[in-house]
């Protein structure tokens, strides 16, 4: 992706944004970028969390808009990946203190006084101010989609908003795929997804209990070796230009699979 | 970090995180807190193994500090 400015979206909740910008951002810095990942969920910080950084944060996002602080006080330096860096939401203030000329100007310094080369913002859940200030200084989204129902049609009306807001380059992240379950036909594939957005996959994520070990001790899965934390790393790569082939998931090698295959079925 | 008991991982940060949220104060800040306090102290004091923490007790979310006087002061006050 040429954007190096970045909003990881989805319109429904609990889809995997914050685990989404916790790992790609990881991995861009382990492929050699210096990157910020910024939270915007004012009142409900939780990227700090999920990337085990939560004891070190002082000031926030908030205290930068305000001038309370200078964005290197605010600014918390992942001491496990070189060039990563969080920038908190706050915790104790409401979406009204964000305003997005405001943060449009923060985020623009990040790259031309900071010398970031890519900014991961993680969105709120929703499509109210919040997602709005969110992607006002994006040039490139991320729109994390589950392969189920609803998650598919809040991420067609998010894509629809973020065109509308001049958003130009937009990938899809489709994460907790179940490939057992895509095999046997019970879910959408990550081409019944594109068929149906239109919009191209740049990372399929599949579902892994390795994700829930990982941010139980706030370690981003990138740094481990869990079979999304892989997904999530050739993901990353796609982004910077890489062609990294997708990875057949179907890793079925009992008995009726192996029958199953002998026999030409999926 | 222990494999296959992260839960008790997670329930500590948890816990630490949410006292930190109940008292609206970020865990960074009761860092720069607990540098300050303990330099203070230490001019009054030679104040060794000392702890400011923040803990939760029952609805309060209370500031601890844990200052064990090893030495009696050098001037005035009363001597153990």
């Amino acid at each position: 992706m040429n954007a190096k400015v970045i909003v990881v979206t989805s319109g429904k909740g609990g889809v995997g944004k914050t685990t989404t910008t916790a790992n790609i951002g990881a991995a861009l810095a382990k492929l050699g970028e210096k990157v910020a990942v910024i939270d915007v969920d004012v009142g409900l910080r939780n990227l700090d969390v999920v990337m085990g950084l939560e004891s070190r944060v002082v000031f926030d996002l908030v205290d930068v808009l305000e001038g309370k602080c200078r964005m290197s006080q605010a600014l918390i330096r992942d001491k496990r990946v070189e060039n990563l860096y969080l920038l908190p939401a706050s915790q104790t203030r409401d979406k009204d203190a964000l305003d997005p000329e405001v943060f449009r100007g923060v985020v623009r310094d990040l790259v031309e006084q900071e010398g970031f080369t890519r900014i991961l913002i993680d969105s709120p859940a929703g499509i109210e101010s919040g997602f709005r200030t969110a992607a006002a200084p994006a040039e490139g989204a991320l729109v994390v989609v589950n392969p189920e129902v609803s998650s598919v049609r809040d991420a067609d009306r998010i894509i629809g908003l973020l065109e509308a807001q001049q958003v130009n380059e937009i990938r899809l992240v489709i994460n907790r795929l179940r490939p057992k379950m895509v095999a046997s036909g019970n879910m959408l594939s990550e081409a019944d997804i594109l068929d149906i957005l239109g919009v191209k996959p740049i990372g399929i994520i599949p579902e892994d209990e390795g994700i829930i070990v990982s941010t139980n001790v706030g370690e981003p899965a990138v740094l481990g070796k869990t079979k999304a934390g892989e997904a999530f790393m050739a993901t990353a790569r796609r982004l910077k230009g890489e062609d990294v082939p997708y990875p057949k998931f179907e890793e079925d090698r009992g008995f009726l699979a192996a029958l199953r295959r002998l026999f030409g079925g999926a | 970090m222990k494999r296959g008991r992260s839960k008790e991982t997670l329930k500590d940060r948890l816990e630490l995180v949410l006292a930190y949220d109940r008292a609206q104060i970020p865990p960074g800040k009761v860092d720069a807190l607990r540098n300050d306090l303990l330099e203070v102290v230490r001019r009054y004091f030679p104040a060794g193994n000392s702890s400011v923490e923040i803990e939760q007790r029952g609805d309060m979310v209370v500031l601890m500090a844990n200052i064990p006087l090893d030495e009696p002061p050098a001037t005035g006050g009363r001597t153990r």
